[in-house]
């Protein structure tokens, strides 16, 4: 027995993380884990999946900052409505199924196309941008129902910080249809090229990330604001 | 200079031990538990947000502990959306996904708690009768 062995695991799935792999793992011949300071870099999917995972997680900084800016200012009405004399609950209890199930119809095209189905990716896309646009749909009625009633962002601060929030997540929607759509028209022309599978799975990344910021929306902004 | 990862295949069982984010194997490789995956996560992500809407409105809880119960809600529903939607996980392949996670976390906490801490304390300070900021423009 070598000194090296000590840090060789009998098997492999015993030491999950690796611990002491830079331990000349290659001439053993045991680990070629790339990105993990041996075997080399990792492949481009998990660089750009990883790199883009990287801009979500600023965006959702981007979030949080307006969240903080609406959870300073959401009882200063200026004497104008309240959340509570403002939302409509059916309405955003519809926004929220509209985009938890287009979260679930984009995994189901996800499945699609690992499964490479030319055909399920596309009616899964189609039904999460079906799903989104009936989203974005109530999310206008909404908004142009409050500015008729003169509550539009210009009304207090509380109405400024409202719109700012929920706004900058509508724009999120509105951008990612857009993406949505240019996907769908990349799949089917050009197919299940690396690039393309590639781009398939930021888009993925892109379209939870914004039911996940759309969570802490109706949670904060709406529940909370209700109860009040 | 070539950028060495350019020419290499995307699917050689490079990246056994590392994923990229919003990756399952289950997914890419086998129908069945890739459906089943979303499936779970859909089922409990609907129950979570059913409770939010159910405890707004139920008289069950004490109304000061109503936010409190939301935001409880709210982050457990996010752990399932992380989980069965984007596939961050504890799994070994993942300590890079979720590092990058918890420094976001980190931050968000920092923005949202310290405004909350800062802002509550100016308002405290201010002297001003909280009626005359209500007062009509």
């Amino acid at each position: 027995m070598t000194a090296i062995d000590a840090f060789t695991p009998l098997r492999p799935d015993l030491d999950p993380y690796k611990l002491g792999h830079g331990h000349d793992v290659a001439a053993l011949h045991v680990h070629d884990a790339s990105g993990h300071g041996a075997g080399g870099p990792a492949s481009k999917r998990v660089i750009v999946g990883y790199g883009f995972w990287i801009f979500l997680l600023s965006d959702i900084i981007l979030f949080s900052a307006f969240f903080a800016a609406y959870a300073v200012l959401w009882t200063q009405t200026a004497g104008g409505p309240s959340g509570r004399d403002l939302f409509d609950p059916g309405s955003v209890a519809i926004e929220t199924a509209c985009l938890l199930l287009s979260s679930f119809t984009c995994g189901m095209s996800a499945v699609a196309t690992g499964a490479r189905s030319q055909l399920w990716t596309q009616v899964f896309l189609v039904a999460t941008g079906l799903l989104g646009a009936a989203f974005l749909a109530f999310e206008a009625k909404d908004f142009a129902g409050m500015v008729a009633q003169g509550a539009g962002p210009q009304r207090s601060a509380f109405l400024s910080s409202f719109f700012a929030v929920v706004g900058c997540h509508g724009i999120h929607v509105t951008t990612g249809m857009l993406w949505l759509g240019t996907m769908m028209a990349q799949v089917w022309v050009k197919g299940f090229r690396p690039n393309i599978l590639r781009r398939l799975l930021c888009f993925n990344l892109f379209w939870h990330v914004l039911d996940i910021i759309w969570i802490a929306l109706f949670t904060i902004v709406y529940l909370i604001g209700e109860g009040r | 200079m070539t950028d060495l990862s350019e020419g290499r295949d995307d699917y050689e069982g490079r990246d056994e031990y590392d994923i990229a984010p919003g990756v399952t194997q289950a997914a890419e490789y086998n129908i069945r538990e890739g459906i089943q995956t979303y499936t779970i996560g859909l089922v409990l992500a609907v129950i979570l947000t059913g409770a939010s809407f159910y405890v707004v409105r139920t008289p069950l809880i004490w109304g000061p502990a109503i936010p409190t119960a939301l935001i409880v809600l709210a982050i457990a529903q996010m752990g399932v959306h992380l989980v069965f939607f984007l596939h961050i996980t504890t799994d070994p392949d993942n300590t890079n996904n979720t590092l990058a996670l918890a420094f976001g976390v980190l931050i968000v906490v920092l923005i949202l708690g310290g405004t909350l801490w800062i802002m509550g304390n100016l308002n405290d300070r201010t002297m001003l009768p909280s009626s005359t900021m209500q007062m009509p423009p």
